[in-house]
């Protein structure tokens, strides 16, 4: 059955079309990527999901319930989580911190339980940073917790990303080119984690990535995207043999560039 | 300019230095500080507050050379701060020269013969002119030796030299609480000449707080070990013990030094709250409110209105009962501004809300509102709290009654900035969309915060408006939003204690120099520039992010190593 | 497109409801009001002249000051608060030319020559503080989170405006007049002051030269590029420290002439004068569209107008006491509604877009 189910979205900034009548299904369970050149529109697919942008026309919908028109909180709260391209941490908060405050919609406790410190509120505050340790140290961050997360290396941060997240419980979550910028040590462990997170706690994962032997690893369906438009859909096999994606691969410089990268 | 700082000669630099310092020491002869400050002795006979400024003008140039300039050949940088030093006197020295041809003061208000006469030591313009090179020369050189004294014995000489200055500050509230029986007596009268410490005094002072700092300094080390060695039941009753010795010493703080400083101290204490206020608004939510006053306004006009026994006021009710409305109804109005800024977003929000504090002022000022809110006339009659049927009037009283309220808002910043509302609030400030991905209301958090900041604001105004007994447009100005942001950045954005220190420089010194008060915005807006410039985390940061900082340092070598081998490593397994 | 119309009351929040019931109010405030003082009759053609002409000298004012804002915030993307600061520095310096002209009788034997000075002296001022401020307190924080410019530009704003009550006292000065400008002229049949249309030419004037400056010359172009993308500037060879102090540089004479049109507008100058001034070019300048030259010279015509005309036409028909204690509500409520409403300014907005 499919958890997300997109039907002709179209997103447009001006006169350009940044998405353009893009259709798409995902199975519940599955890692399906997106994939195509800079610009062809993932990120802005991301955006439109997660409710940033309000799409022009389409329709959008999680678990049965259509979710174009909420904001991000009430999609978040839904189950939908994600990370981001550029890495964007709370960047003066512990790593703890910035998972406790990815778990902020699952917790009940108001300001005036904060302030009487009400047991329901110390209660609850000890089970999420119970919690929050048992997420950093699923990701491999056992340990860092206190670390204020600029302070963290490179591969941690993206880690942190992944855990804050997860905080949330999603039951979708939208990964935005996790393996950038890692070396393969830490590419090969965040393909694990995220099989993990599949495998182990039965979240539905979309991946965008640029690196193409990490992306027909791990996935089970490939969406490639260019100008805005879906070009092929398929298993890894079909994907990399398919004329329309190659062309769109090779066929411009900046293509060749990511492909070579 | 700044590229070409590598290649600039040392001569350059110097005189570079000198010239800048000099024109600072005539901006501060011009704008009127060294001749108010004049007025004020720091050691009677010997050293004015005027001249102190001009003398660390020049020993600044020297501090800023010895930096500056390589330190491999030892005397030439003690000449360099001559010549910066000097040099600094002879741009100085303009100042009397031109006076004597142009009557400047027909411009500068400041320029004025006894400005003059300080500049040349009273001496004529010859010889003036040539002690005030002499004096500047022997400065900048000064400078750069005494940088070269080793810390353990500048410190305690530095320490002492403050003291002398901190005393001879507060010569005034220091005579009042020494006024008593015939031995105190006898001790103020060794320090203290009618203005300024004597010479006697001075150099007591000098000596007795260097040797303690020195001792400190020595066994600080060991008395923290002893303290740490105690059982856990010691450390706590230790602990308990500092804590209420505290405590005493803010509540018996007012009844020794006199009315006058307990009011000094209510101010502080109002400010004290509001920077609470603007500090859950702008140091946690990151929202930057400087229409901050409105809140303030709202809370004393709706007390006065409530317990105004003149004809204006409506309810004629106690203080103690005005005061959960006045929480509620400033609450209100944080959310009702609050509403339509939603959307607005960093330094568009600071102007956005300065508008909506200077509309608030002025429709109160209006005529149109007149006969609700008094105009330009105010609200009088306004009571003073009362406890069990015993007028709290004194500044001591009010003293107390603010200390509470300082302690409970105290004590709601610091549970809600350590819970999950606290921490949507400064994700907010970190990332306002990823906070928002994140599943946070952002509605819901913001409104929160402009209530919560504007409730303590308003409680704020609320004792002011009972302490003075009436409430005018006039007192409501845009100033007092601007010196609780200046406060909050003195202490440090977003850190509880910071508050407290940042009233207490900005608002109690202040207070307690009078000569000041006419520089006193000059020199909030330079520490607001300055403080950016140089310490954006404040005087007191807050006390969880410094620990994390320190402790992050010495952990950071292992982690970065460990990475780098790994990649290594991998590099290498790759290749093959 | 037909999907997201038909849930488009559910998104309708209370926030939602809350402007709209805000932009309701307004529209019928000024609708009432309107009504009510055009039925009163108690204004005649002459007042409805006066005020315009007024209105668009003052604004004429504004614009100047608010050129200064909208090319700041245009390349640095900041609001640079003191420049209201910068507007006073040079009103309240040529001041004392103005006094020692017009002591030897020189200010009224060549009134022209004289205002000439005026003009060169207040620019210049204005202009060196403009540049010491960015070199001093703005360059060091060029890539610090916008919050950080924005504060120290709040501190700089008080410490010019104490440091000018420091050097040159704490009271207000009257500002000489010139006997030329005594007076009305009749045009078109309509009495105006001179003063006015002095100013009123005078800011016109600047503004077409300011523009010209910007499109035609080769710093000019160097501006905008850096505005569109600074990095990308600076590759190509501008040299953007220069572009930028040259901006403050433009910014601040701009607004020293205005502080000399002001002066001879209002007759007294204060070192508090930049403050309400400053606030109401801003003003102008995001009801133009910020970063955009001629948007803030509508934007203060407009602001001018507004605030000549409104009192009399709105607050006068609600039957409020003494509508004229309100005319700066009026522009602080513009303020606050362009920035609620339209931050991206009448004109629209080319930032806007870059931005998102």
């Amino acid at each position: 059955m499919a958890i997300l189910t997109v039907q002709n979205l179209t997103k447009r900034f001006g006169g350009l079309v940044a998405l353009n009548r893009l259709s798409l299904e995902v199975e519940e369970r599955a890692i399906h990527s997106i994939i195509g050149p800079n610009g062809s529109g993932k990120t802005t697919f991301f955006n439109c999901v997660t409710g940033f942008y309000k799409p022009e026309e389409g329709e959008i919908i999680f678990q049965g319930v259509p979710i174009n028109g909420l904001t991000p909180d009430q999609i978040n709260r839904l189950g939908i989580a994600r990370t981001y391209q550029n890495i964007r941490l709370f960047a003066n908060m512990t790593a703890l911190e910035n998972v406790l405050v990815g778990m902020h919609p699952r917790l009940k406790s108001t300001w005036v339980g904060a302030v009487l410190n009400t047991p329901y509120t110390q209660e609850e505050e000890k089970q999420a940073v119970k919690r929050a340790q048992e997420i950093l140290h699923f990701v491999g961050l056992k340990g860092k917790g206190d670390f204020l997360a600029r302070n963290l290396p490179y591969g941690d941060q993206r880690r942190l990303e992944v855990a804050r997240a997860l905080a949330s419980s999603p039951k979708l979550l939208l990964l935005d080119e996790p393996m950038a910028g890692m070396n393969p040590r830490e590419t090969m462990e965040m393909m694990s984690l995220i099989r993990r997170l599949r495998d182990e706690l039965g979240i539905t994962i979309i991946l965008i990535e640029h690196q193409m032997r990490a992306v027909m690893g791990i996935s089970e369906r490939v969406t490639v995207l260019d100008y805005g438009e879906k070009i092929a859909e398929g298993t890894p096999q079909e994907i990399q043999n398919n004329p329309r994606v190659i062309e769109a691969y090779l066929g411009t410089s900046k293509a060749v560039a990511d492909v070579t990268r | 300019m700044g590229a070409s700082g590598a290649q600039r000669t040392p001569l350059r630099q110097a005189v570079q230095i000198g010239l800048i310092f000099g024109v600072v020491g005539v901006y501060l002869s011009l704008v009127g500080m060294v001749e108010t400050f004049h007025g004020r002795a720091v050691i009677a006979g010997v050293i004015s507050l005027g001249q102190a400024l001009l003398l660390l003008t020049g020993l600044g140039a020297g501090f800023v050379v010895a930096r500056r300039i390589p330190k491999d050949r030892p005397w030439h940088s003690v000449a360099y701060g001559a010549l910066a030093g000097s040099l600094a006197g002879l741009v100085l020295f303009t100042l009397p020269l031109l006076g004597n041809f142009v009557h400047l003061r027909s411009m500068f208000v400041n320029a004025s013969p006894t400005l003059f006469e300080l500049l040349t030591f009273g001496r004529g313009l010859v010889r003036g002119g040539l002690l005030l090179l002499v004096v500047g020369a022997f400065l900048g050189m000064s400078s750069v030796l005494i940088l070269r004294i080793p810390r353990r014995i500048l410190r305690p000489v530095g320490v002492g030299v403050t003291t002398i200055f901190l005393v001879s500050l507060f010569q005034e509230q220091l005579e009042i609480m020494l006024a008593g029986p015939e031995a105190i007596e006898e001790i103020r009268r060794f320090l203290f000449d009618v203005r300024g410490l004597t010479i006697p005094g001075a150099s007591f002072l000098l000596v007795v707080t260097a040797v303690g700092n020195a001792l400190w300094t020595k066994y600080r080390e060991s008395i923290r070990q002893r303290a740490n060695q105690l059982p856990a039941a010691g450390q706590k009753s230790l602990r308990a013990l500092l804590l209420v010795a505290g405590i005493l010493l803010v509540l018996i703080l007012p009844i020794v030094t006199g009315s006058f400083f307990a009011q000094v101290l209510v101010f502080v204490g109002l400010y004290t709250l509001m920077g609470f206020g603007l500090n859950v608004d702008l140091g946690f939510a990151g929202l930057f409110d400087l229409g901050f006053v409105a809140f303030f306004a709202i809370g004393a006009y709706t007390a006065a209105l409530l317990t105004s026994q003149g004809p204006l006021g409506i309810a004629h009710i106690s203080f103690w009962g005005a005061i959960p409305i006045v929480v509620l109804m400033s609450l209100l109005a944080g959310v009702m501004l609050g509403v339509p800024v939603l959307g607005i977003r960093g330094d568009y929000l600071a102007i956005a809300t300065l508008g909506f504090g200077e509309i608030i002022r002025l429709l109160v000022l209006s005529d149109f509102l007149r006969p609700w809110l008094g105009g330009s006339q105010g609200i009088l009659e306004i009571p003073k709290p009362m406890i069990f049927g015993f007028e709290l009037a004194t500044p001591q009283q009010i003293f107390y009654v603010t200390v509470i309220f300082c302690v409970v808002v105290a004590y709601i910043a610091w549970r809600l900035r350590d819970s999950r509302i606290g921490r949507a609030w400064i994700a907010i400030r970190e990332d306002e969309d990823v906070a928002a991905a994140m599943g946070i209301n952002l509605i819901n958090a913001k409104l929160l915060a402009f209530g919560i900041g504007a409730s303590f604001a308003g409680v704020a105004g609320a004792i002011f408006a009972s302490m003075v007994g009436s409430v005018f447009p006039h007192s409501f100005n845009l100033f007092i939003s601007i010196n609780v942001l200046a406060l909050l950045i003195v202490g440090g954005l977003g850190s509880l204690p910071g508050v407290v220190v940042g009233s207490l420089a900005l608002i109690g010194l202040p207070e307690l120099l009078r000569e000041f008060s006419e520089f006193r915005l000059l020199v909030y807006g330079a520490a607001l520039v300055a403080m950016m410039l140089l310490r954006p985390e404040g005087l007191w940061p807050e006390p969880v992010r410094r620990r994390e900082l320190r402790e992050f340092e010495p952990g950071v070598q292992p982690v970065a190593e460990e990475a780098l081998a790994g990649t290594k490593g991998q590099v290498e397994v790759e290749r093959l | 497109m037909i999907a997201i119309q038909r849930i488009w009351w559910q998104r309708l929040s209370f926030v939602n409801l809350f402007l709209w019931a805000f932009r309701i109010a307004v529209i019928v405030v000024v609708i009432w009001g309107t009504a009510g003082t055009l039925m009163a009759g108690k204004y005649q053609r002459e007042h409805w002249i006066f005020f315009t002409v007024f209105g668009l000298a003052q604004g004429g004012i504004y614009a100047l000051i608010a050129l200064g804002y909208t090319m700041v915030y245009g390349i640095l993307r900041m609001i640079n608060f003191a420049h209201g600061e910068v507007f006073m520095s040079g009103a309240y310096t040529a001041y004392f030319a103005a006094a020692a002209l017009y002591n030897s009788g020189y200010l009224n034997r060549h009134p022209l020559i004289s205002f000439l000075i005026l003009l060169s002296i207040a620019m210049s001022v204005s202009m060196g503080v403009a540049v010491l401020l960015e070199r001093i307190a703005y360059r060091p924080l060029r890539y610090a989170p916008r919050l950080v410019p924005l504060i120290t530009a709040i501190g700089a704003s008080f410490f010019l405006q104490y440091t000018f009550r420091g050097l040159y006292g704490s009271g207000f000065k009257a500002y000489p007049e010139f006997d030329v400008l005594k007076g009305d002229w009749i045009i078109f049949g309509v009495p105006v002051l001179r003063t006015q249309v002095l100013v009123l030419v005078a800011s016109v004037l600047m503004m077409v030269g300011l523009y010209t400056f910007v499109m035609r010359t080769k710093i000019g172009t160097a501006m905008r590029a850096v505005s569109e993308d600074m990095d990308a500037a600076a590759l190509m060879g501008v040299n953007v420290d220069r572009v930028i102090a040259i901006t403050f540089a433009v910014g601040g004479a701009m607004a020293g002439a205005a502080g000399v049109l002001y002066a001879m507008v209002f007759k007294q100058v204060h070192f508090f004068m930049g403050f309400v001034p400053g606030i109401k070019a801003f003003t102008s300048a995001v009801l133009g569209g910020i970063g955009n030259i001629p948007g803030a010279m509508l934007g203060g015509m407009f602001l001018g107008l507004i605030e000549s005309i409104g009192p009399a036409l709105i607050l006068d028909g609600l039957g409020i006491v003494a509508p004229y204690q309100l005319k700066d509500v009026i522009a602080f409520t513009m303020l606050v509604m362009v920035l609620i409403f339209r931050p991206s300014g009448i004109l629209g907005e080319r930032l806007a877009v870059k931005k998102a």
